[in-house]
């Protein structure tokens, strides 16, 4: 029919005279979540092989970096996984600390931490509303979309934006939260809970549910690690990592949270996995607001990473202008330590890794990004192999990949 | 002069139809909404009430794409076979005492003949775009149009050995005036059987597997555009209707009710249908899909023996009980 997209991979013949054909699905397809394309070998509707292609939304991301200062690549990190760009951010920037040793004031830590948890509900959210799309059960779609939507608006109370935030900054975070915010927070919280029993109820003990999720898409805990699955997909496997536990990092030291664990390595194993994440994050959250302490927002030893505030008399000495003297600054900043530091933080999809290559400048001289998305694409050639074209699409929804964040 | 009026019949059957057909899109999709936490069309007319009109306008002037490598006449007969197998149906349903076009002996039978039938153009349209999402939708069609049209014919034989006719105004007529004279007692197991093969039969959720968006983008329909595209669509909203009406021909007795109407003989059978309607609906709004192969296992593992049970059943019970 079609010139074989897989020349290159043996793919077995199955016994009998079974007609093998390739299906190119996507880059525009409605389940692939984004521009992914997976090259299938099909007989009939049994996927024989499977090899995801990316690069579709490839920008060139760890490049651009190293062009940019510190602070300035900041922005760049909302493009990654822009579900859940607030998570990025704080990676990005737990990442430069290290790096530049630089001290975070504790007030700051803690609204770091809430915002990133913030962020993995509505990324967790959002994978919900999909996942359970892509298998058919539309009302929850809504449902999700309902909640997140609220705290969008939150995020858009605190720092103006609704999807690409950069509110965190090397050393803190930009602007401190007001009583307003944390009191509608609050009111979110309350009622998260019944809204998390309203998901469950539609979908958790729904038969059709769990028989397109239970033994679908297993992973062994060594399969896992071996396929270097992180995050849920990790967890519902059965391995206990969760780098917000084992390296603390921001408050997540100072706060009581469990890491929900999987037996089966199913997509239902990752499903249940994920819904508890959603809980323990309501619960983090709750013990951020019980226990802000108050004091500054930015570190005293980063004062020239962040944006200072006009009337800055650093500024004032440099420049006629504002904007000329942020650029003066920016420019000249002291001599930084040389070395390298990879720094994973745990963002909703699982583990983001920023490695960085200083050599002493105000610029990085490589950073690379480990994603977790492109790694899970990685692993759905593994996965998705002998089952069939609707538990591919199952897969892809409960591995929660973003586009962005793979291609970079 | 007899044919004459018989045609007028059928345009006045045909208008009819097309408008509730016109308009259980909007009812579906104001349902939808409100379950869904969202208001539905607003927009056109009246709480959106224009917008099955304004749907219909668009899709007449969209352009009518056709894909160089499909196989033309194939490609351009496959809607008009499923429509036409989906209206010709409709003549042999009474809507009320007399209110029939065709009152034939094997009505139940021609029902199923032209639901068979209409599957073919689903297959047709599947095949005959050259696309391979298309075809797999044709395929899943095929399948699960062979397995649940033996469930279905099975589960209603419990009410032909009731009734003692295949036509569908005797049918109802055997259940009497009675409100809970209805089949749907003595037949409950046959309703289940019949209430699941229906669903499948006109490819709603949870059984929407020929056209799984997710998976098969549009299934057999992907590369039909305007009108092509609506006639589809139609045809699967009047073989809701059509299954709704067999529903509540044979279970729910027909144009009978709790209390007569005198001046509007159809009323509680329109009534009873737009239950089955909302029950779709309803069912759409709430559940996830099945995969091909577990959908398979329902039709031929659970739903013909369970059928065939009911058969066995309800024999038994009428050659004890008379």
């Amino acid at each position: 029919m079609s010139r074989p997209l897989m020349q290159h991979l043996e793919v077995p013949v199955p016994d009998g005279e079974g007609e093998r054909y390739s299906l190119r699905m996507g880059p525009q397809h409605p389940a692939t979540h984004g521009v992914l394309r997976v090259d299938l070998e099909l007989d009939g509707e049994t996927i024989l092989a499977c090899m995801p292609q990316v690069g579709y939304l490839h920008r060139g991301i760890e490049k651009l970096a190293e062009s940019r200062t510190y602070a300035q690549g900041l922005i760049l990190t909302d493009r990654l996984d822009y579900i859940a760009a607030m998570a990025n951010n704080v990676g990005y920037c737990v990442a430069v600390e290290r790096l530049l040793s630089i001290s975070v004031p504790l007030r700051a830590k803690y609204i770091r931490t809430m915002v990133a948890e913030m962020s993995r509900i509505c990324s967790h959210l959002l994978w919900l509303a999909t996942h359970a799309l892509d298998i058919g059960a539309m009302t929850v779609f809504l449902y999700c979309f309902r909640e997140r939507e609220i705290l969008l608006d939150l995020f858009e109370e605190l720092c103006g934006a609704r999807l690409t935030f950069s509110y965190p900054r090397i050393g803190g975070v930009r602007q401190d939260v007001t009583a307003g915010f944390i009191s509608e927070l609050q009111r979110f919280l309350d009622i998260f809970p019944s809204k998390m029993e309203e998901y469950e109820t539609l979908i958790d003990t729904n038969r059709i549910w769990l028989k397109r999720t239970v033994g679908v898409g297993k992973v062994t805990g060594e399969e896992a690690l071996a396929l270097g699955l992180t995050g849920a997909c990790l967890r519902g496997s059965g391995i206990d990592y969760d780098i917000r536990k084992h390296q603390p990092y921001d408050a997540y030291g100072l706060v009581d949270f469990e890491v929900p664990l999987g037996r089966d390595g199913d997509i239902y194993a990752r499903y249940r996995c994920r819904m508890e994440e959603l809980h323990q994050s309501a619960r983090i959250i709750q013990q951020c607001i019980d226990q802000l302490p108050p004091g500054p927002i930015v570190g005293p030893d980063a004062p020239d990473l962040v944006m200072p505030a006009k009337a800055s008399p650093r500024i004032a000495a440099g420049a006629t202008t504002y904007g000329a003297g942020l650029i003066k600054l920016i420019r000249d900043r002291g001599p930084y330590l040389a070395g390298d530091i990879y720094v994973a933080t745990e963002v909703p999809k699982g583990e983001l890794g920023f490695y960085f290559i200083s050599d002493g400048s105000s610029r990085p001289y490589r950073m690379h990004i480990r994603s977790p998305s492109f790694i899970h694409i990685g692993a759905m050639a593994a996965i998705a192999k002998g089952g069939l074209v609707a538990d591919l699409i199952a897969n892809i929804g409960s591995l929660d990949i973003v586009l962005g964040e793979s291609d970079r | 002069m007899e044919i004459l009026l018989l045609i007028v019949w059928i345009v006045i059957l045909f208008t009819v139809v097309m408008l509730h057909v016109a308009y259980a899109t909007y009812f579906e999709r104001k349902i939808i909404g409100h379950m869904q936490v969202r208001l539905g069309p607003m927009r056109v007319g009246w709480h959106g009430l224009l917008q099955p009109i304004a749907d219909g306008v668009k899709s007449f002037f969209k352009e009518d794409i056709i894909p160089e490598n499909a196989d033309r006449p194939t490609f351009l007969a496959a809607p008009i076979i499923c429509l036409v197998a989906m209206m010709s149906s409709l003549a042999v349903l009474p809507f009320a005492k007399g209110w029939v076009l065709a009152d034939i002996d094997i009505g139940l039978l021609f029902v199923f003949a032209m639901s068979s039938l209409a599957s073919y153009g689903v297959v047709l349209a599947g095949w005959s775009s050259n696309s391979k999402y298309s075809f797999l939708g044709g395929m899943r069609s095929m399948a699960q149009v062979i397995s649940y049209e033996i469930s279905m014919g099975l589960s209603l034989v419990g009410v032909m050995l009731l009734a003692g006719s295949l036509n569908l105004s005797a049918i109802v007529e055997a259940q009497g005036d009675r409100f809970l004279g209805m089949y749907l007692l003595p037949q409950c197991l046959g309703f289940f059987v019949f209430f699941i093969s229906m669903l499948a039969e006109t490819n709603r959720v949870p059984f929407d597997l020929p056209e799984a968006e997710t998976e098969l983008v549009s299934g057999y329909c992907t590369e039909y555009s305007g009108m092509r595209y609506a006639i589809f669509f139609m045809a699967e909203y009047i073989g809701m209707m059509v299954m709704a009406s067999i529903g509540t021909l044979c279970f729910l007795g027909g144009w009978h009710g709790p209390f007569p109407v005198p001046f509007f003989p159809p009323l509680w059978f329109v009534l009873k249908v737009y239950l089955f309607m909302f029950i779709f609906i309803w069912i759409r709004a709430t559940l996830p899909r099945y995969r091909y192969d577990q959908l398979m296992d329902l039709g031929w593992k659970m739903l013909i023996p369970l059928a065939l049970a009911n058969i066995v059943l309800t024999a038994c019970l009428k050659a004890i009980l008379t």
